[in-house]
């Protein structure tokens, strides 16, 4: 589904991502470890086309299509979402009006009809149910005034309704305490299936107890440093991310 | 025809018609107010940007023309005034063209017992009314030229009275229409608006006009809030695009009264707004909400004056402006608090979101505190649309021009949700859709 080959990308002009390759097929989790400051937020953006990130090599391909030369909004409509780590607050804008104005632009994008507002708001308690949000928080602007859990739970919540081909979830499970974290790896089992993918980007092992990975990678310095099972996770757990920034360099030569 | 007197001052010309011997609607006391508004225009000229107060804002293009008062275009049909109307049942509906009441256009529906509303002209030649006592005590012109043009020149326009106790739930709208001929017209509407003791009322002005010719709109409202009256005054500005506006409300509030003005501003190429109260008793209140939305070359300068002379009054001050191509928006905001007015609250602020890199936005607080038990703050913003917030939005499936459309949109609603009046409030959010599909590039339409 998803071919990354030898992406690079820069911010305001440092490179960050120094050759990135991963594929992921439909059906597989994988997860992306890795120390502050890696790089993982800058590959899950650089994925969904944010324009503050500049790419300066290499490919992504999802389903055969060039990503890259997709703008976000047409990356979305294709089926991609980003869960962003710090969820933006957008005063005077309810989520309930936005996210309408998403999903048309889907449909629209895939030749179906627009939904109605009965249609939509069937759709949205739904959801909103699925991943436990006060409903009365959708007439609200966006993320305004949300504690930390309701931020990462709306953006779940978009997920639910938005059903993306390839999820990113950029550390959904920061901060959440054990029930949050328990509804927001439902709402992503929920979605798991064969025709989907999902990438788990997370600092902390507890979250794959709940979403269990097909495959970890560990991002270190801008290059996949080690893959594996999910295993890998449990033994970064008891390693530390040290153990392999030494092994890199036997990786990276290897590549 | 040759107009060989060019040289004559058309404003002179007219002020001596008006002040004339044996003149209808020229009262004595009237003719005395004119006059010694007439020699201060007179004394004061145009003011230029050599004036602080006119420092960001060129009237050279007022000062230069020979604008001509009473010359009329083309008399709009009751359909081309329409879209400017309220939907709302009005109390009444005046429509002033080129400055003149028309009776034809207008609606006054039975008023409740304690309202006047009729134009200013009738009230003048009425016995007995209340508009002598009132009219021109509170616009002062000693440093405001256009002031004291309008009132050199004052003839006709809205008087608004509403008695004692009285409260009237209806809206009264006020549509000013300018016809713009071809030769430069200028018109001086000028308003009384007087809510006694405990009255309530809502007040609309519309100022609008033809496009395609420059014209000149002088105007000046009076609004007189007595002890805990309560008053709603919107303006809409929805002038030709090669107007010139020039606007002065001026409020007088005693106390625990409660006023709140609302400028929006769409129209017009050069617009000043001067906007001001007397906060004159104690436990008044006062409310400015703006918002200007500009294009193309399009000048908009909101001057407010907020005059805290007795204590415990409160004062808000929000506008807000979306400055597009090569737009200028101005914001000054003077708030004097006197020596007596212990325990004000004045709040102002002034953001301005700039759509393209040739818009501009100057933003000038000005505070002059002479007691020392008050609370001011005011702020100022000036920026660009968020790009991450446009991320965001784009990243759910919302291409750039819709994700800006939002955000430019979410920027105004705040202002927008504070209108009271529904039709006026999906006027103003039609106004602002329709100017940011104008605003759409080529080739990113979708
Ligand atoms: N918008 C930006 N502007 C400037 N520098 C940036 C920006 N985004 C990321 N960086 C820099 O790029 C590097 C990688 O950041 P990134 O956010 O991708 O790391 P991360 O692996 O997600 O870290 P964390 O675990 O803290 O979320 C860091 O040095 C960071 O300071
Ligand atoms: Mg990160």
């Amino acid at each position: 589904m998803l071919e990354v080959r030898n992406l690079h990308a820069r911010v305001e002009g440092q490179e960050i991502l120094k050759g990135i390759n991963l594929t992921v097929n439909a059906g597989e989790v994988h997860s992306i470890m890795g120390p502050n400051g890696s790089g993982k937020s800058t590959l899950a953006n650089v994925l969904a086309g944010n324009e503050a990130y500049e790419v300066t090599g290499g490919e992504v391909c999802m389903d055969g299509k060039d990503l890259l030369d997709m703008s976000a909004d047409v990356r979305a409509c294709e089926g991609v979402f980003l869960a962003f780590q710090y969820p933006v607050e957008i005063p005077g804008v309810t989520t309930s009006y936005f996210l309408k104005a998403a999903l048309n632009a889907r449909r629209k994008h895939r030749g179906q009809e627009e939904l109605d507002a009965m249609d939509f708001l069937k759709i949205v308690k739904e959801k909103a149910k699925l991943v436990d949000l006060d409903a009365r928080l959708l007439n609200r602007a966006i993320n305004e005034g949300f504690s930390g859990g309701e931020k990462k739970r709306n953006e779940i919540f978009q997920m639910a309704v938005l059903e993306p081909t390839l999820a990113i979830l950029d550390e959904t499970d920061s901060g959440l305490d054990i029930d949050a974290l328990k509804i927001v790896a439902g709402g992503v089992n929920k979605l798991r299936s064969k025709d989907r993918a999902v990438i788990v980007v997370t600092h902390y092992q507890r979250l794959l107890d709940y979403i269990v990975p097909d495959f970890v990678h560990v991002l270190v310095d801008g290059r996949i440093a080690k893959s594996g099972g999910k295993e890998l996770a449990l033994e970064l757990e008891n390693k530390g991310y040290s153990w392999v920034a030494d092994h890199s360099a036997e990786t990276a030569t290897s590549a | 025809m040759l107009a060989t007197t060019q040289e004559t001052n058309a404003y002179d010309t007219h002020h001596n018609a008006l002040t004339g011997d044996g003149v209808r609607g020229n009262p004595d006391w009237l003719c005395s107010i004119r006059k010694a508004a007439f020699a201060r225009f007179n004394e004061l000229g145009f003011p230029t940007t050599r004036h602080e107060e006119w420092q960001y804002t060129n009237v050279a293009p007022i000062a230069r023309e020979q604008f001509r008062i009473g010359v009329a275009g083309i008399v709009p049909t009751a359909d081309e005034l329409s879209t400017f109307s309220l939907e709302e049942d009005c109390a009444a509906r005046l429509v002033f063209i080129d400055g003149r009441f028309s009776t034809v256009h207008s609606a006054v529906a039975s008023l409740p017992d304690g309202v006047t509303v009729c134009s200013l002209a009738e009230a003048i030649v009425t016995d007995g009314s209340p508009v002598a006592s009132f009219l021109a005590k509170h616009a002062t012109y000693e440093d405001q030229a256009f002031t004291a043009l309008n009132t050199a020149l004052l003839e006709d326009g809205a008087f608004v009275h509403v008695r004692k106790g009285t409260v009237l739930e209806r809206p009264i709208h006020l549509l000013y229409w300018s016809t713009a001929p071809e030769e430069l017209a200028a018109s001086l509407p000028r308003n009384l608006i007087v809510a006694e003791e405990s009255s309530q009322l809502t007040v609309v002005e519309t100022y609008a006009g033809a496009n395609g010719s420059s014209y000149f709109t002088n105007t000046v409202t009076e609004l007189i809030a007595q002890d805990n009256a309560v008053v709603d005054h919107y303006k809409i500005n929805r002038e030709g695009d090669r107007a010139q506006h020039i606007g002065h409300l001026q409020v007088h509030q005693t106390r625990d009264s409660n006023v709140t003005a609302h400028a929006m501003t769409f129209g017009g190429s050069l617009v000043r707004n001067d906007i001001g109260t007397v906060l004159d008793g104690e436990g008044g209140e006062c409310t400015f909400n703006g918002l200007y939305m500009l294009k193309g070359s399009q000048h908009v300068d909101n001057h407010l004056l907020v005059d805290h002379a007795k204590p415990r009054c409160d004062s808000r001050e929000i506008f807000k402006g979306i400055l597009d191509d090569s737009s200028r928006g101005v914001f000054t905001g003077r708030i004097i608090v006197r020596k007596d007015a212990q325990k004000t609250d004045g709040k102002q602020t002034n953001q301005n979101l700039l759509l393209s890199d040739d818009a501009k936005a100057d933003s000038k607080p000005q505070l002059e505190i002479f007691a020392d038990d008050v609370k001011c703050t005011h702020g100022a913003t000036i920026g660009q649309v968020d790009s991450d917030a446009m991320f965001y939005l784009q990243s759910r499936g919302l291409c750039k021009e819709a994700a800006r459309n939002l955000l430019v949109y979410a920027f105004a609603s705040d202002c927008v949700s504070r209108v009271r009046i529904d039709s006026l409030r999906s006027q103003i959010e039609t106004l602002l859709f329709d100017r940011l599909l104008e605003g759409q590039r080529p080739g990113e339409a979708t």
